[in-house]
């Protein structure tokens, strides 16, 4: 059994690319039909460094699990010597001896979540990391921002499901390049896949990157991939408490956005109760009320991205 | 279910720091503001070490509790619940404490 995830050994890990524009030719390995995103034959697929148009990884490699120290992306994590400092022993040495740590759990994480920092800054790309509930909108939402944003700025999204490469179907047809990354049980995203997807995706400097998060409330609060804003998306649909619920979440949410206000006439949701919640969460995150659908407030969203969009480098 | 991804990344460290020792006890902090759940990480800790150099070894947890400063009334306090609100009623509040999530040491046999 996988300690990372709780699956099973036949479980693992899976990223698949398919690129919208023709951008084939880069190493990336030769044009070929993503598996499992079967009828876009106007699009060329490839997997970074392997060279496959279809590679399952094995999810000790993948799950960003620090005894995978093969990875040629992180040649920087050779066995056995992780960055922290000297071990301090505190006991004799003839009985059991106590070995002083000091060291976050998620160290590995935030390590890589750093560098891929550094590397969207030195290419001049934002990355947004999109978090929301299952069914809360974030496919449709990118849909529609492809669209808001066509000919304005390239937006590329890296799609993050348990399973089946449907959402990536979805924001293929809508025009941009995606990777798709299925986490078998996993129930997050972490940095080590956005790592893998990013080189992948290879996003044109003053581009955005959408990385759409697994479909959950709970996980993936807690890992850093590297962003340089985090947008919660929540529906009217969803009841106005979800703030209180799940404040880990919504306290380090950059923009919180409303999602299906189209349907405020028939639901019983009090938009003054959730902002309210959210402020006690917390008060400095901006909240935007949007309908994808309609496209209601979808403008405030564009400006919100592209304000924080860099400037393309030469 | 974070917490399982959490113990092994706990394993995962203590075993790339001390990969040939036999450790027989680790201890954690888990600030009551860092989102993870100490009984979760107690539950998966067994299954997680299974095969590894941890296997067998003690699980000590430490919880301190959060502490958190108002930016209206000044207050230092410790916050009741994941949410943060200052007793004068002020949800502006910086996390001081609570959020750490941390190997402290581990002792080997």
């Amino acid at each position: 059994m996988c300690a990372t995830c709780g699956c099973s050994s036949g479980s693992s890990v899976t990223l698949l690319l398919a690129e919208h524009d023709q951008r084939h030719g880069h190493g990336l390995g030769g044009p070929g039909h993503v598996h499992g995103l079967g009828g876009h034959g106007h699009s060329h697929a490839a997997w970074g460094q392997a060279g496959h148009e279809d590679v399952r990884l094995d999810g000790h490699e993948a799950a960003g699990h620090d005894h995978d120290h093969e990875d040629p992306g992180h040649g920087a994590h050779p066995a056995g010597s992780p960055p922290q400092g000297e071990l301090t022993t505190l006991d004799p040495v003839d009985g059991p001896r106590t070995i002083e740590l000091q060291q976050k759990v998620l160290a590995k994480n935030d390590e890589i979540a750093q560098e891929n920092r550094l590397w969207l800054r030195e290419r001049g790309i934002l990355a947004v990391n999109l978090m929301s509930s299952p069914g809360a909108g974030k496919t449709t939402l990118l849909e529609a921002t492809m669209r808001g944003m066509a000919g304005r700025v390239s937006i590329s999204v890296v799609e993050g499901d348990q399973e089946t490469a449907l959402d990536a179907t979805r924001v293929l047809a809508a025009g941009s390049s995606v990777v798709q990354i299925n986490t078998g049980a996993g129930c997050h995203l972490d940095a080590e896949m956005v790592a893998r997807a990013l080189r992948c995706l290879d996003p044109p400097s003053g581009s955005i990157v959408m990385i759409e998060n697994v479909g959950n409330l709970v996980c993936p609060a807690l890992f850093d991939l590297g962003e340089q804003a985090r947008v919660v998306l929540a529906s009217v649909t969803e009841g106005a408490d979800k703030p209180l619920k799940y404040p880990h979440m919504f306290r380090q949410a950059d923009l919180v956005l409303l999602n299906k206000t189209d349907l405020l006439p028939y639901v019983d949701f009090d938009v003054r109760e959730y902002s309210a919640g959210l402020r006690k969460v917390t008060p400095d995150a901006l909240l935007l009320q949007v309908s994808a659908t309609t496209g209601d407030g979808m403008h405030a969203w564009y400006d919100w991205l592209r304000r924080r969009t860099p400037v393309p480098q030469d | 279910m974070h917490e399982l991804a959490i113990t092994e990344g706990v394993v995962d460290a203590v075993t790339g720091r001390l990969p040939d020792a036999r450790i027989t006890c680790v201890r954690l902090e888990i600030g009551a503001l860092s989102g993870v759940v100490a009984d979760s990480v107690r539950f998966c800790f067994d299954l997680v070490t299974e095969g590894t150099n941890l296997e067998g070894a003690r699980l000590e947890i430490i919880e301190p509790p959060g502490l958190c400063s108002c930016r209206v009334c000044g207050v230092n306090f410790e916050p009741d619940g994941p949410i943060a609100i200052c007793p004068c009623g002020s949800a502006e509040v910086t996390v001081l404490a609570g959020q750490d999530l941390k190997i402290t040491s581990v002792q080997v046999g």
